[in-house]
């Protein structure tokens, strides 16, 4: 039988380094694409998952087991990425990651086979979005991928955040406020 | 009549606040707010266009792999998975590996085999010097990870990390020697580099003080040590990788 996070989060304070390997194996993916939406490169997401792993591991005695285990993951995950843009910013350095890490954007296009025009447009929105993605501050851009792509509700996020449910939301509002003035005119011109 | 207020769109959109039921009324009689919600939906639709590179089923497995090479330092509260004292195996495995690069490199041979054999034979033990290196980086970045995330202004329980450090000290001394010997510059410079920062942190006390904490991150930074082995953990490990099948065929001798 399958085990569960809380039982397998218990077996694992007890010293059961199997039952730390379901965890990892379970949420591995998840982590993953949360972090590569915060940090836009796959290198850093990599990096993010491995990280959280080790500080839930160091912490695992912290954890609060009427809480959601995947919850409490992904808090440690935001923190990390959050860590990780700070030191990538700090150090300028982000030009060499985008370089080496970033995904081809034409490679990664969804492949319906649709119009040469439409598939330009679609690079074209791709990129709008990740250059406005990485041009919002860390708090909305932390916020808009919590509740856009995960589908947290705005008191989880504050609370993953540290912060009131307010400052959450206003930052996804600032974060949508944002997409749109990027987005909008590309979508009116294609329609 | 008031129209409704992109905060409240983006909050229906969501599914957020308990307001939505007027919020729905409101869009059923009202078109220049209907309009502005259809706007809405179709940019944050884009957004989720934009696609994650997916990663294979076998993944969590994969991570759990990563991560064995760094249990040991990691496992010091809390859980025991390591009950062979650390350093001892860290520094054995260092010094073997080192040990058979050298004498596979310089010991004489009574009958000197194939050109073709010895070639391979030095590449071998040359990837299995890469992938040790590549290890020692990466673990080393953690170390230094730690302390450049550390909360600003606040102390930092370091015990575990010193321990790391110290085992790390003597691995990278043996690595950056054969480096230098074996004419790599570029890996002997870093190793070089990282070495009285590694020296530092593991003569530091268990806890520093948020001073303390700040000095290191200066130091860490001023010297761009991190970046600098992130680099070369990164090419080390492409080489390893780009060796690994050609260790089997090609003739060339290239440097650690």
């Amino acid at each position: 039988m399958e085990l569960s996070d809380s039982v397998a989060v218990e077996q694992a304070r007890a010293g059961d380094s199997g039952a730390f390997r379901v965890l990892v194996e379970r949420h591995s993916r998840n982590l993953f694409r949360l972090a590569y939406r915060m940090t836009g490169h796959q290198q850093d997401a990599e990096d993010v998952v491995q990280e959280t792993f080790l500080r839930a591991y160091r912490q695992l005695s912290k954890f609060d087991e009427r809480a959601s285990f995947g919850t409490w993951l992904y808090r440690i995950a935001a923190n990390c990425s959050l860590d990780l843009i700070r030191v990538r910013k700090r150090r300028g350095a982000q030009a060499e990651a985008a370089a080496e890490d970033a995904p081809d954007p034409m490679q990664s296009l969804p492949d319906p086979s649709p119009s040469p025009d439409r598939l330009a447009m679609s690079g074209e929105v791709e990129r709008k979005v990740a250059a406005v993605l990485e041009g919002l501050s860390e708090m909305e851009r932390t916020a808009f991928v919590l509740r856009h792509y995960e589908g947290m509700c705005i008191d989880d996020i504050g609370r993953t955040l540290g912060v009131q449910p307010n400052a959450a939301k206003h930052s996804i509002f600032r974060a949508v406020q944002k997409l749109r003035r990027a987005l909008e005119p590309l979508l009116s011109s294609a329609s | 009549m008031n129209h409704l207020t992109e905060e409240q769109l983006v909050l229906y959109y969501y599914g957020e606040g308990d307001g939505w039921p007027a919020v729905r009324e409101h869009l059923d009689a009202c078109e220049a707010c209907r309009a502005e919600y259809a706007s809405l939906q179709r940019v944050l639709n884009v957004v989720d266009s934009v696609p994650v590179p997916e990663r294979a089923p076998s993944y969590g497995e994969q991570v759990w792999n990563r991560l064995q090479p760094l249990r040991r330092w990691n496992g010091a509260r809390g859980l025991s998975w390591f009950p062979v004292p650390r350093w001892a195996s860290a520094v054995l495995v260092a010094a073997l590996i080192v040990a058979a690069f050298l004498a596979g490199r310089y010991y004489p041979k009574a009958q000197p085999p194939a050109r073709g054999q010895i070639a391979n034979a030095g590449q071998v033990r040359e990837r299995i010097l890469l992938v040790a290196v590549g290890e020692h980086l990466e673990r080393s970045q953690t170390i230094l990870l730690e302390v450049m995330n550390a909360h600003p202004g606040q102390p930092l329980d370091v015990a575990s990390e010193r321990q790391v450090a110290g085992d790390l000290v003597a691995e990278n001394r043996l690595y950056r020697q054969t480096a230098a010997r074996t004419g790599d510059a570029r890996v002997a410079t870093v190793l070089d580099d990282l070495e009285p920062v590694l020296l530092e942190i593991a003569h530091e006390p268990d806890r520093l003080t948020a001073q303390e904490v700040e000095n290191l991150r200066r130091r860490i930074e001023g010297d761009g040590i991190l970046f600098k082995v992130r680099v070369l953990g990164s090419t080390v490990r492409h080489r390893a990788e780009k060796d690994a099948p050609a260790a089997g065929r090609n003739t060339g001798q290239g440097t650690l």
